[in-house]
């Protein structure tokens, strides 16, 4: 028990101080993987939106293969990345290797997937005729599209939360691709792992609680968001 | 009618996959009529209207809306805002009332100050006025669909699509809005094509009827003379006109005809309405709101056909019955509540049934392979 409360004691230090190696890497857990749920929301409903409106032969091999991709192991893609940008690999000459646009890249590439299943099936999940009523009511393409957005804006920020989710708490990937690396590539994951192997428990509880402090407040944002102007 | 031509469809075709699911060769749609599509499911009712709304690629055929053929899809596009459709689902937003009926006038752009008091009249008319800040999601069936009409009026469309928009209702709550609906059409001269399974809506509503099987239309043509015209049995059962009797023509003139109903139907003689040569077999149909019911043969009535029969079955039909009869052949009567009362109307019991032979159509004349 004394390891917690010391832990709780430290991580409030840590917090009130605004130690600055802890402000670095909080901040930059939080510019990462928010970027990457940018990037992903974009990849994601670009991917979601074609495949939910139109009917083409393969449609339910390419829904199996995001289905399938939304459980892509991070360690799986830490692999990937770190190949492909490795200084001889195909993308090497882009240099990024070890670098926070590489663990952007990486978690993107574990959040796109997440985010273009859930917003595939909850596109999928509208009324069938919806999509001509708003139609009938004079919408042009992008005024349905936006539309049949707004009527699944819930399960929608469900699926944006459930990618922030996926990749603020990823360390495979992180730790392949960006190297932990002090002042650079640091996030609060990789920061765990590293002081919790050292047998720093206090520091390890401190950035814990961070993660957990950061994963709400994202997640609390976006439920007001996606509560807002919701009649009763 | 002579007045002008809305909306027209030349050789409508329309595939999905092999399968032709719509082939209308000709319809025409005019300015202030409304239009009503019936037949059974599947019969391309909805289809029918989505194309004719532009909603739906025709396979093949064309459409002129006001005198211009819609060839570019900037075309439809442009004619999909001058119309609009309300479906059996309401299909409502997951926003306030007020917010959905303001969608249509939101997405061409329609100013808030002069968004709102269209609003706030179509919710008035459509008696949903004091529902405007209510949750769509919150109103009963009634509600919501009322919510699709005034979403719908509000738009003023130049033609009105309404696709079985009182399918899904309870009765009640579809006998008040088809009175509305019935009033709002009129008062606006709307240009509307409604489909429904139901012949007492499209009686109420409708001006022309059109009756659909398989994806074409097998008859089209004012209320009046689709239902007491049908022209073959599939739309006189349709149409309501229950009781068909198949007999020979004995006699014939002036528009009259005698014909003896066949062994099996009791070898009644009937008169009938229509033009037949004596020997051919034919089939009348008789609608059950002009057969009448009394205890006796009277002999002073004008009815030149009557027949004593026995009752098989009363069955409730919304304000009155529906009385089945065996007269030798089958014979279906709609009474009030108070004549089924007065005339102790019960299975079993004895009853004269009488029609006029103004109210015995024609169905169809003997074909040249003997066939009614």
């Amino acid at each position: 028990m004394d390891l917690i409360w010391e832990g709780l004691r430290k991580a409030l230090e840590l917090l009130l101080t605004l130690d600055p190696e802890v402000l670095r890497i909080t901040l930059l857990s939080l510019e990462v993987s928010g970027l990457a749920t940018l990037i992903s929301l974009v990849i994601g409903l670009g991917v979601a939106i074609p495949v939910a409106l139109n009917e083409f032969p393969g449609k339910r091999l390419v829904i199996a293969l995001l289905n399938t991709g939304m459980g892509l192991p991070p360690v799986v893609v830490g692999l990937f990345v770190t190949v492909l940008l490795w200084r001889n690999g195909p993308f090497g000459f882009l240099e990024i290797l070890y670098t926070p646009s590489a663990m952007i890249l990486a978690q993107a590439a574990i959040a796109s997937p997440i985010i273009a299943g859930i917003s595939l099936s909850a596109l999928q999940h509208l009324p069938a005729g919806l999509r001509l009523q708003i139609l009938a009511l004079g919408a042009s393409r992008p005024q349905m599209v936006w539309l049949l957005l707004k009527e699944a804006r819930l399960p929608l920020l469900a699926a944006v939360m459930a990618g922030f989710g996926g990749v603020i708490s990823e360390v495979g990937a992180s730790i392949m691709v960006g190297g932990n690396i002090k002042g650079q590539t640091r996030v609060l994951t990789t920061a765990t792992v590293m002081e919790t192997s050292k047998g720093n428990f206090e520091v390890a509880f401190a950035l814990s609680i961070l993660l957990l402090v950061l994963a709400f407040t994202v997640n609390a944002v976006l439920t007001h968001v996606q509560q807002r102007n919701r009649p009763r | 009618m002579s007045r002008a031509t809305v909306l027209e469809a030349r050789n409508l075709r329309v595939h999905r996959g092999r399968v032709q699911v719509l082939d209308v060769p000709a319809l025409e749609l005019r300015a202030g009529e409304v239009l009503a599509l019936m037949g059974p499911n599947g019969a391309g009712k909805s289809t029918l209207m989505l194309t004719l709304a532009g909603l739906l690629p025709l396979s093949e055929g064309s459409l002129h809306f006001k005198g211009e053929t819609l060839r570019s899809r900037a075309d439809r596009d442009a004619f999909r805002r001058r119309l609009t459709m309300v479906f059996q689902d309401p299909l409502l937003f997951d926003a306030t009332v007020a917010q959905n009926i303001a969608t249509g006038l939101k997405l061409r752009g329609v100013p808030a100050a002069v968004r709102e008091p269209a609003v706030q009249a179509w919710a008035q008319r459509l008696g949903i006025g004091d529902l405007l800040d209510r949750a769509a999601r919150q109103l009963s069936g009634g509600e919501a669909q009322r919510t699709a009409l005034a979403r719908a009026f509000v738009l003023g469309p130049e033609i009105l699509f309404l696709d079985e928009p009182f399918a899904s209702l309870d009765a009640p709550a579809r006998e008040g809005l088809l009175d509305d609906l019935g009033h709002i059409l009129a008062e606006t001269g709307s240009t509307a094509v409604i489909s429904t399974h139901d012949q007492g809506e499209a009686a109420r509503l409708a001006h022309r009827l059109a009756v659909m099987k398989e994806g074409t239309l097998l008859q089209i043509g004012g209320l009046r003379e689709v239902m007491n015209h049908p022209q073959d049995p599939f739309v006189a059962a349709f149409v309501g006109m229950e009781t068909l009797l198949k007999g020979q023509v004995t006699a014939s003139g002036e528009g009259l005809l005698t014909l003896r109903l066949g062994k099996g139907l009791g070898g009644h003689e009937v008169l009938a309405i229509g033009e037949a040569r004596p020997g051919q077999t034919v089939l009348v149909g008789v609608r059950p709101e002009n057969v009448a019911l009394s205890l006796q043969t009277d002999k002073t009535s004008s009815a030149r056909n009557a027949f004593p029969g026995t009752v098989s079955k009363v069955l409730p039909r919304g304000p009155f019955f529906k009385v089945e009869l065996d007269c030798g052949f089958f014979l279906a009567a709609y009474v009030t509540a108070q004549s089924l009362a007065e005339l102790g109307l019960a299975p079993g019991g004895s009853i004269v049934a009488s029609f006029k032979a103004t109210a015995a159509h024609l169905i169809r004349r003997e074909g040249l392979d003997g066939e009614v």
